[in-house]
Order: C-alpha cells, then structure tokens, then sequence
C-alpha cells in the first residue's frame, strides 16, 4: 500500500471552465479554483446560488471533461455520490437499487447500512412508493454501499422540511465518522455546512473564485451551539457580502 | 363478457353474410368449422400450423434483436443516425413483395431466405420505434450509472433496457401480425408448406372453406399467444409501475 497521506488525497485545481450559452456568449463559470481534501475531511463549498457549485461538482465526479485544470481523485478505492434528485431506478426496489452499484457488499454490511438510514422496513419497496425524504436517504445508503474513498454530495437535503434535514444530517454525521470517507458538499444552506464540515469553502459569485477557506477545528460532535452560531454568523455575513443572501 | 358477445355478433354476421353470398364465395361458420376438424383429425392442420409458427418465431426473434440494437445505436449516437437514416428510409418504403422476390433470387428458394426476407420487412418498424425510446432514454440515470462505474452490459440490462421496454413491447406486438402476414406471402411464394402454402393451393382450387379454415386456426394461435404470453410479460416487466399506482 502506499504511504498514508498525499496518495488517499483529492487535488482540485480548475484554472477555468467556461461554455458557450445559446446567444453565443462564452460564459465563465469557474476561474482558478485550487483546494485539496485530506482523508477523512469533509469540506463544504457555499456559495450564491447559480455560482457553479455543480459545475464544480460534476468535474470532480468526472462527468464533465470539459475544463483547464487539473483533478486528481484518490488514487484507490470507489466514488459515491449523491445528486440533488435521488435519481433511483424506479424499477428496481430499494434493495436491488443498492445492490446494482455494490453488488460485493455482504449482507451484515447492507442491513447496517439501511438501519442506520432507518430504511430496513422499505428494502422491498419500489422508488415510487417512497416519499422524497426516503428517497434521498436511498441514495444516501447507494452511495455509502460502495464504501467510497471520496464522497460527493450535491445538496443532498434540499427541499425537505428543516426537522427532517436535521434528522438526516444527523444519519449521514454519523455516517461519515464511521466510514472515514473524505467528503464534498456543495450546498447553499450555511447551517447545514457549518453542522458537517471540517472546512466551509466560500465561492464568490460567476465566475467563481475561492472567497475564504474557514477551517472549523473542533471536532463535528465536540461542537457547542455557541460556537456553531458564531461560525454561523460570520459565515452569513461574508454571505450577505457578496450580494446574495440565501 | 364483452368478448364473448363480440364474438357471437360476429359469428352472427358472418353467417347471414354467408346466405347471402351463397357457399361457393362465403361458407358458412359451421361448414369452416367442418374443415378445421377433418384437417385437425389427419394432423395435418397442426403440421402447417407448427411450420408456419416456427418460422414467424425465427423471423420475430432475428427482426426484433437486430432492430433493437440497431435502434438503440442510432437513438444514442448522432453520427450513426445520420448515415442509418435514409437507410431506414429506403427500408420502410421498400414492398414485403420486392423484399421478398429478390430473398428468393438472390437466396435461392431456401428456408434461411424466406426467413430473412420476412425479418426485413420487420426490422425497420422496430428500428423507429427502439430509436425514439433510445432518443428519450435519462441521462440522469447515465450520469449515474458512469459515476457508479456500473459495467456497461450491467448498465445496459438494469438501467437502459427497463426505460425501453415499452417501446419494445410496442414494437413486438405491432411485429407479431405484420410478421406472420408476410410469412404466408413467404410460403405462397416460395415455401412447399405452411399455412400460406396450403392457402395457396385451396386458392387455385377455389377452395373457400379451407382458406378460412388455415387463416382463422391462425389467427386463434396468435390470440393465445397474444393473451398467454405477452400480455404476462408485459405485466411482469411493468409490475413497479401498477404497485406504484
């Protein structure tokens, strides 16, 4: 294996990623955008919406091509996502859904997993059945079934009621401590960065610019409200800066 | 019910039709019905029926997989469609008969001709409708699949085919009729059995019973089939979307 360290790392560096709009204007999206993920990190990125959060995100997944730069994902080991729809097989149950993705994973490891997402009564259910909250908690259970080195996360809670996103952040905090996998979160929600990450990425508006690397040092579950409001505010105020309050 | 009472006003027509036309031009049901039994008794009628059957078996089976792979091709990549295009075109337009004519010459009078020569005339029907399932395939769901790292028969099983599947079942169930309409052009014209060939011969005795008799057993077989099996599967492959109802 190879030495600990630099190997298991994620290097994003995007000088620019543009692409023509329909009037024929080239549009830039992303202007040198340079950060790495440690193993085990968590990262958030925030920013306006419409910054190209995305954008970012499926060039770190490898969906588009397309850019000047450079990515370099973590040399070994599986990626996980999950997509701001839940984006589920509608005609495969849940169970199967899992399955299709992971199909290695022993039963002991599946059976943890969807009782961690409190999904054990609906492994034979079909996507249609399910309400969008179990939805994404079964794209959560996909993406963590194939025990990824690097887990991507495009706003994997939105549109759901602030008790329930709550509850999943909780799942998914808990989620994240067991497996050790070093995560992306794009979200627009400075709450919901500021409960989960070990550093907040601060985008500006189009074309995106890091604006601020916030690097949060206590530990996610040693966390006092104090100290999550404080980091909160500061982070809504530099928000509120750049002219888009969310 | 109401098939039953569909089927007894037709029998109904039929046979007032049937005064009228006189027996030479339109016998009466009882008198088809005289045939079908006297043809069943000496096996004969299930040899042709069987012979007539397998061939529509074969020549759905080559029409259908070609045509859903082809089409599935020209619906996910462009420049194939390009080029594929007027090709199909020449295809749809082109007479069962022409197709057939030239299997013959070209194939000599020979069961794979035959065969073949009825799946082409199949093939292009299926293509269009396999591409405009492949054009409308989610790409959501690709997106998916590649960052999964899915392998690509798996994805292509699990993923892509279940999105097409109504479209193949559109596809098979306008295939069957047209197929085993073309596969007693086949037999008339260059087969010495089946259904199309016995109803070749009772055509050049004038032999009105025994045209309705092979033509109506047929049409029987493909009912069943049409109830037995793909009306099942059909049930089967859509079953997520009744329980999600």
């Amino acid at each position: 294996m190879s030495p600990a360290g630099e190997s298991g790392r994620l290097e994003i560096s995007i000088t620019c990623k543009s692409y023509v709009a329909p009037s024929g204007a080239r549009l830039e999206v992303l202007r040198d955008v340079v950060f790495g993920i440690g193993p085990r990190e968590v990262v958030a990125l925030v920013g306006p919406s419409g910054c190209g959060k995305t954008t970012l995100l499926r060039i770190v997944a490898g969906l588009d091509p397309d850019f000047e730069g450079d990515v370099v994902r973590p040399a070994a080991g599986r990626l996980g996502m999950v997509f701001q729809e839940p984006r589920l097989l509608a005609w495969r149950t849940v169970e199967d859904n899992v399955r299709l993705v992971a199909p290695d994973a022993d039963a002991a490891t599946l059976t943890a997993l969807f009782d961690a997402l409190e999904l054990g009564g609906h492994r034979a259910h079909y996507p249609g059945e399910l309400s969008l909250g179990l939805a994404r908690r079964v794209a959560l259970a996909r993406a963590f079934a194939v025990d990824p080195a690097l887990l991507l996360l495009d706003e994997p809670f939105v549109s759901l009621d602030q008790p329930l996103a709550r509850r999943l952040r909780q799942q998914l905090m808990a989620l994240i401590e067991t497996h050790g996998t070093a995560t992306l979160l794009v979200t627009h929600d400075p709450e919901e960065a500021v409960s989960l990450a070990d550093r907040v990425l601060l985008l500006s508006s189009r074309p995106a610019r890091i604006l601020a690397d916030i690097a949060i040092p206590t530990p996610r579950r040693a966390r006092s409200d104090a100290e999550v409001q404080a980091t909160l505010a500061a982070l809504r105020a530099r928000l509120a800066a750049i002219g888009s309050s969310p | 019910m109401q098939r039953l009472v569909s089927l007894i006003l037709f029998l109904a027509v039929w046979w007032i039709a049937s005064l009228f036309a006189g027996p030479q031009m339109l016998p009466g049901p009882e008198r088809v019905m005289a045939v079908v039994v006297a043809q069943a008794r000496t096996g004969e009628l299930f040899v042709q029926l069987g012979v007539t059957l397998a061939r529509v078996a074969c020549a759905f089976s080559v029409a259908m997989l070609a045509g859903t792979a082809i089409g599935l091709v020209m619906g996910r990549i462009r420049i194939v469609d390009r080029l594929g295009d007027p090709w199909l075109i020449v295809l749809l337009n082109l007479p069962a008969l022409v197709v057939i004519v030239l299997a013959f010459i070209w194939g000599g009078l020979t069961e794979t001709a035959g065969i073949l020569a009825v799946a082409i005339n199949k093939l292009p029907n299926t293509i269009v409708t396999v591409r405009e399932g492949s054009r409308a395939l989610d790409r959501d769901l690709d997106e998916m699949a590649q960052v999964f790292a899915i392998p690509r028969w798996k994805a292509l099983r699990h993923v892509v085919l279940p999105q097409l599947a109504p479209y193949i079942a559109a596809a098979a169930r306008s295939g069957l009729s047209l197929v085993w309409k073309i596969v007693l052009i086949v037999e008339l014209l260059g087969r010495p059995n089946g259904v199309g060939f016995e109803i070749g011969t009772a055509f050049q005795l004038f032999d009105v019973p025994t045209i309705l008799a092979y033509a109506l057993s047929f049409v029987v077989v493909i009912l069943l089939i049409e109830t037995l099996l793909v009306q099942p599967i059909e049930r089967r492959v859509s079953r997520w979307r009744i329980r999600a109802a």
